[in-house]
């Protein structure tokens, strides 16, 4: 059938319509840029593409004068660190609850209220108080991304332990498990890579938290750069950073569902 | 529709297109002055409350309008990327914003200076000299890091002798009740607040380096040579707000309150600021040499911190034009401290 609804793009033809809005995007920006720096060539809104590149040459690859680091990279690592730190302990964190609250009734009546409640205070709100209690130093950074998503994470957990079939764990028993193999054995492979997915889905938040933390007190670090150099509207670097940590997001995305895919390949036969 | 690429195509067209429409410096009627919370800029919002503001606008046939602007340094640049025609700002952050970004700025008030309104306090240390080797928490590359940085001078020591840890202000008080934090450098009323502290002593302040810490109206350029009009009008207001001010306690009872404070709590500021309440004064000041000397000194800062722009050579890139001369590159004039307006008012000729 001849119509608009039925054609579908050839691969070629798919590629190119993927890339073409950001070519599109790219000319915009070039033709913005050009016509503000026409009207004052120091314009620093829109910087032109050779200023981006002088900027990540000066910061990626150029040591720094004051202190001999590449500032870049040095900004990444220190971010990466508190990023993966807060990730790791949130699962840690929601996995252990969640499950535990999701398999023993007893722990989840009590527990699972107290959870709602901390995941719906509003992280940033009692940020001085995070301070006072962890500190401005790294500590704080990590604690505000855990705080920011943990209680997330666990009351995913616990939905997804609940929603396993129940038949499962009637046959367990029937073959003679106790409680804690059935956790164990029959729960916790069933919820790793539901835990990924939840992983996935506080991505957003997690950078969102880790950026908020390094605007308020550090000394290094991608969202300490850009609110730095806010202050001189340097948006030569602030673009290029916003862009790397967006790479930074999607990798990290990327490579948990190809762990995913790798330890569970049954989870994704279902889907 | 449907794909989300597509959408946001849509979307970054819209905001690209509303990039473009940056403000054209012809003559208009319509202006736009900005300003953020500080002791010597609640004038500011006096004026737009009481209506002088809009009596001097009309006097001049113009219209002006008077915006708050929480953020201070978002309001700066707001200023710079053209969406206002006027903003308060210190010197110092007039020459490395907007004058860096190529924005011809006029400082065409200069209402006081800090007196002390900024500080370095240290907890349970008494000289400045203690601070070597500490962490200091401050906004970085701020006036506040001037300070330290013309502190530190004072004492022999450097940069290098401490470890500078930017803290947004927002959060000063709070980080200074942690554990961690031995020293910070911050501005009132945060001084005061964190002044009542047990332990915390105040080590070195601006009334150490009087008149290096200026409090500015800053306006385009090209926007006042095209429109003296408007010059005439912010000039003619503030002067008669300041004689308002010096003379009667309930104005500066608004003020304090409408900075979240009260009348004991505004003056206890005030006194650590030095208002040029009669434009002789502030006139006197801009003329003195001492304001080059001051200015060069800030753009020494500036260009030892990069915040001269990538193209800067050294500290002199930018041209600061001043009645007793210019500091800097004459040909690249993009900070000017005018003293015409303020001497009409002097004169009465407003």
């Amino acid at each position: 059938m001849k119509r608009l609804i039925n054609k579908r793009p050839s691969k070629p033809l798919a590629v190119f319509l993927g890339i073409f809005p950001f070519l599109i995007l790219l000319f915009l920006y070039q033709v913005g840029s050009d016509a503000r720096k026409a009207e004052n060539e120091r314009d620093k809104l829109l910087p032109s593409f050779s200023e981006i590149h002088h900027a990540i040459d000066r910061l990626a690859f150029t040591p720094s004068k004051r202190t001999g680091e590449y500032v870049f990279w040095q900004d990444t690592k220190s971010s990466l660190k508190r990023m993966l730190m807060g990730l790791a302990i949130a699962a840690l964190i929601g996995l252990t609850i969640g499950l535990l609250t999701g398999a023993i009734p007893m722990l989840g009546a009590n527990l699972t209220p107290l959870v709602t409640a901390i995941s719906l205070i509003p992280p940033m709100a009692i940020l001085p108080i995070l301070f006072i209690v962890f500190g401005l130093g790294e500590l704080s950074k990590v604690v505000l991304i855990v705080i920011g998503i943990a209680p997330f994470m666990t009351r995913d957990i616990y939905q997804r332990t609940k929603e396993l079939p129940r038949e499962q764990l009637v046959k367990a028993q029937t073959l003679g498990a106790h409680s804690g193999q059935i956790i164990v054995r029959v729960l916790l492979p069933q919820i790793l890579p539901r835990l990924i997915d939840a992983v996935r889905l506080s991505l957003g938040s997690a950078w969102l938290f880790l950026i908020a933390a390094e605007a308020i007190a550090s000394t290094d670090g991608l969202g300490y750069r850009i609110f730095l150099v806010r202050r001189y509207m340097s948006m030569d670097v602030i673009l290029p950073y916003v862009i790397w940590i967006t790479f930074l997001a999607f990798l990290l995305d990327w490579m948990l569902v190809r762990t995913s895919k790798t330890f569970f390949p049954w989870y994704h036969v279902q889907k | 529709m449907k794909h989300p690429f597509v959408r946001l195509f849509f979307a970054s067209s819209v905001i690209v297109s509303l990039l473009f429409s940056s403000q054209a410096a012809l003559a208009k009627d319509n202006f736009k002055i900005c300003w953020s919370i500080y002791v010597g800029w609640m004038p500011w919002e006096y004026g737009d409350t009481s209506g002088i503001v809009d009596k001097w606008a009309d006097k001049y046939g113009i219209e002006i309008d008077v915006v708050q602007i929480n953020d201070y340094i978002e309001s700066i640049n707001q200023y710079t990327a053209g969406s206002f025609d006027a903003c308060t700002m210190t010197n110092m952050d007039a020459l490395t914003i907007p004058a860096a970004g190529g924005v011809d700025s006029t400082a065409l008030i200069v209402g006081d200076f800090s007196n002390g309104n900024d500080a370095v306090i240290l907890k349970d240390k008494k000289s400045l000299k203690e601070i070597k080797g500490q962490q200091v928490n401050l906004v970085e590359l701020s006036v506040s890091h001037y300070l330290l940085a013309r502190g530190l001078e004072s004492v022999g020591l450097a940069e290098k002798d401490v470890k500078v840890v930017n803290t947004s202000d927002a959060d000063m008080v709070a980080a200074y009740t942690t554990k961690d934090v031995t020293s910070v450098v911050t501005w009132n009323p945060l001084v005061s607040e964190i002044l009542t502290t047990p332990g915390a002593n105040k080590v070195y302040d601006s009334s150490n380096i009087p008149g290096e810490i200026i409090d500015t109206l800053v306006v385009n350029t090209e926007t006042l040579k095209a429109n003296p009009k408007l010059g005439k009008a912010l000039v003619g207001a503030w002067y008669e707000i300041m004689a308002k001010m010096e003379a009667d306690k309930a104005v500066r009872e608004h003020m304090g309150k409408a900075s979240g404070t009260d009348l004991a709590g505004y003056e206890m500021q005030l006194a650590s600021t030095k208002m040029f309440y009669s434009a002789a004064d502030a006139v006197a000041f801009v003329k003195s040499e001492q304001l080059v000397k001051t200015m060069q000194y800030v753009a020494e800062f500036s260009f030892d911190h990069g915040l001269l722009g990538e193209g800067a050579p050294d500290a002199g890139f930018i041209g600061i034009e001043t009645p007793a001369g210019v500091f800097g590159d004459k040909a690249n004039i993009k900070l000017r401290f005018d003293e015409t307006y303020m001497l009409m008012a002097a004169e009465g000729k407003l």
